[in-house]
């Protein structure tokens, strides 16, 4: 049954609503129809003189090589941080939840990782693996791998989903946990009595009672992958090498600020604006209904 | 009576506050620049030094973090209409200030309205002819900049064996040092730091070889690549069979190989001469500076290096009398004692020869000889097309590319024929671009 607010006055509800409003007006549709508008121009960056080239930018995009190269590395990047942040983050929910000892103290150093913000996480990874100082550097090195993420793309790529997924986990861990707990305990025990196994127990009524909460994080992961990781590559490879680990998000940015072609990254991140668009959707029609609160 | 009274009083107070007002107001000039740390507490030194000494204008210094901070914010502060008076620019984005015709006023115009004494030659001529028209008009004023140089390590020399006071001075000689460095106990041979800016453009400078047509772009906006040319190739191929033997050891981007020198991974290490006071503070060993490393079988090597930096561009929408304002700042700048004291805090190379020439009455660079490595290496002969400088748009996106096409030929996966051909490729199809963007 869905709770209904009744207002007397008749202008109140506006007016509760109308900050949130102007902020969404302000700080979101104001620069999205501006990028939308500037991504329908060829202009220099100080605006002196700007042509209207309709969807030559777009056009232009998708027969570079550099961005359709963008775009694969972000698919392979985004699944990766998904997958394994919620696979660790799902052993680490389940074995929190049979803990009993120093129950507190193993989810409290689990959820920590997320209070730290992800461009600091990037430098900690960075210091650790950096192929001159970093000591898990010097300990690959002396059992025979050379490591050189500043050369190597595909090392490069390991290290960002690394310091990109690690925070993910806490994040993960959280809802896992709070979706273990809410299954009745009577289904587990009821099964224990039968004789099944623990791992069995897992598979066969935690895991797709969890479902709901699996697909949840999926999207919430790919969005996070999506966006929330420009910190990540900005403070460890800034791309490179040579484009390996160039998400899309890290290209709007660099083409547009380094680079100050302002209609092509525009129409970059209409682009990426579109997928964010959809992933929403996604969630919200399919996802929504089936979780429970 | 009352009201005679009244108008006296209005009358006083106005004769005695309206000209303290007028005195009391200072002209603003705003200078956005990229220097923090130690640099900024430089500038704003400058900054002072120039309120101290007259009254008029107000010189306001704001860090607004790194050169491309400082660009996009200048850009962006064009755009909504308020910009700075004074914004320094590095020298790859002279070419798209140069063609934003009109957000920027050419220094020669300010200087020349404002009455004040100004004379080009005053200036050295490697470091102004990069920012100057081909008919020798200054479009911005140099401030800081710096040339590469190879940095070596004495000690790593004596424990191999080399003379620490002969440094090699062409590349067959690196190979030679580096392959008795590495015998000796030192994991690599040499690094490098901004290996485009230095291995790329001053090479070609070095050697007198174009980057581009119409002299690497100066003649116009229509330039195209050519740093495929055989001789390039050669040498990039060079360095990547080098990798092999840790003859040569990629750096990574900028100058982020800066530590393998200092904690001597690699014994020598080409870098802008403005890292001398970072090596300084950072290396525990003796290090000396000498002049880049030439092929010896090329005609004309060497030539002469061109400049790395920043310069200062003055933007458009400003009143007269601040410009005389901007003007009256330009003069102190470039002023000997001025220049002087900034070159020897910073390493930075000094634009005139007036300051180069006090800079060694005062006996410095008898104490200090790596300092002048840098200069002499910058005036070895008169600039030729291929070593003024450069100016080719979208180029901060070249450098971009460069960088990707060497670390796949660095990494084993292209050729050095391969990777410069696809950079110079990519390259001009930004150089069309801008072209188009700026018709």
């Amino acid at each position: 049954m869905e709770k209904r607010v009744v207002f007397k006055h008749k202008f109140l509800p506006y007016l509760l609503l109308a900050p949130q409003i102007l902020i969404t007006l302000v700080f979101f549709i104001w620069p999205a129809s501006q990028a939308l508008y500037q991504s329908f121009l060829q202009e220099d960056p100080f605006g002196l003189s700007s042509t209207f080239v309709a969807l030559q930018n777009f056009k232009m995009i998708f027969t570079d090589e550099i961005y359709l190269r963008s775009i694969r590395v972000t698919l392979v990047f985004s699944f990766s941080v998904a997958v394994i942040a919620m696979c660790v983050a799902l052993l680490l929910a389940a074995m929190a939840d049979r803990a009993i000892k120093g129950a507190t103290t193993y989810k409290t150093l689990i959820i920590w990782p997320y209070a730290v913000a992800p461009v600091v996480a990037a430098v900690l990874w960075y210091f650790l693996f950096n192929p001159t100082v970093g000591m898990i550097a010097f300990y690959l090195k002396a059992i025979g791998i050379r490591w050189n993420h500043t050369l190597n793309g595909t090392q490069a790529m390991i290290l960002v989903i690394i310091a990109a997924a690690w925070r993910e986990i806490s994040y993960n861990f959280l809802f896992f946990l709070a979706g273990l707990q809410a299954i009745p305990k009577s289904f587990i025990e009821a099964a224990a009595i039968d004789g099944a196994s623990p791992g069995k127990r897992f598979w066969t009524i935690a895991f797709p009672l969890l479902s709901p909460t699996a697909f949840f994080l999926i999207v919430m992961n790919i969005v996070y992958a999506f966006f929330d990781t420009f910190g990540v590559i900005h403070a460890i490879t800034e791309g490179g090498p040579n484009q390996a680990t160039n998400i899309m998000v890290y290209k709007v940015y660099h083409d547009g600020f380094l680079s100050l072609d302002l209609g092509g990254s525009a129409a970059q991140s209409v682009i990426l604006m579109i997928v964010v668009i959809s992933l929403t959707v996604v969630q919200f029609r399919y996802i929504e209904r089936r979780v429970h609160y | 009576m009352k009201l005679g009274k009244w108008i006296l009083v209005v009358s006083f107070l106005v004769a005695v506050l309206f000209p303290a007002t007028v005195l009391a107001e200072k002209i603003t000039i705003n200078w956005w620049h990229a220097h923090g740390g130690r640099l900024g507490e430089k500038v704003n030194a400058i900054a002072d030094g120039f309120n101290k000494l007259q009254n008029k204008y107000q010189l306001v210094a704001t860090y607004k973090g790194s050169y491309p901070d400082t660009m996009t914010a200048g850009i962006a502060a064009f755009r909504s209409k308020n910009p700075p008076h004074i914004l320094q620019v590095f020298e790859v984005g002279t070419a798209s200030m140069m063609a934003a015709k009109g957000a920027i006023k050419p220094v020669y115009e300010v200087m020349a309205e404002s009455g004040l004494p100004f004379d080009p030659n005053a200036y050295l001529p490697t470091v102004t002819s990069y920012y100057t028209t081909p008919d020798g008009r200054m479009l911005s004023m140099p401030f800081n900049s710096s040339t590469p140089v190879l940095y070596y390590n004495k000690d790593a020399f004596r424990k191999a064996g080399l003379d620490p006071n002969k440094p090699p001075k062409t590349w067959p000689e690196v190979e030679e040092c580096a392959k008795k460095l590495v015998a000796a106990g030192y994991p690599g041979g040499f690094s490098t730091a901004w290996i485009s800016w230095i291995q790329i453009e001053n090479f070609s400078a070095w050697h007198n070889v174009p980057i581009g047509t119409l002299a690497n772009g100066f003649g116009g906006m229509d330039t195209e690549f050519i740093y495929n040319s055989p001789l390039h190739v050669k040498h990039i191929q060079q360095l990547a069979d080098w990798q092999k033997d840790n003859i040569f050891v990629y750096g990574g981007r900028r100058n982020l190989g800066n530590a393998k020198f200092s904690s001597e991974e690699v014994a020598m290490y080409t870098e802008s001469s403005a890292g001398y006071a970072g090596f300084k503070k950072t290396c525990k060993f003796d290090f000396g500076t000498s002049m880049l490393p030439y092929w010896p079988d090329v005609p004309g090597a060497p030539q002469n290096t061109i400049i790395g930096g920043a310069s200062l561009w003055v933007m458009a929408g400003h009143p007269a009398e601040e410009y005389k304002g901007v003007a009256t700042f330009f003069t102190y700048l470039s002023s000997p004692a001025v220049q002087a004291d900034w070159h020897q805090f910073t390493g930075y190379l000094p634009i005139t020869t007036d300051a180069y020439y006090l800079t060694k009455g005062q006996g410095f660079y008898a104490e200090n000889p790596d300092m002048e490595t840098a200069l002499k290496q910058m005036t070895l002969h008169v600039p030729t097309e291929n070593s003024k400088g450069l100016r080719f748009g979208n180029y901060v996106q070249v450098r971009d590319i460069n960088y990707g096409e060497l670390e796949a030929i660095f990494a084993g996966k292209k050729t050095a024929k391969e990777g410069l051909d696809d950079a110079v490729a990519a390259g001009n199809k930004l150089l069309r671009k801008f072209e188009a963007a700026n018709k």
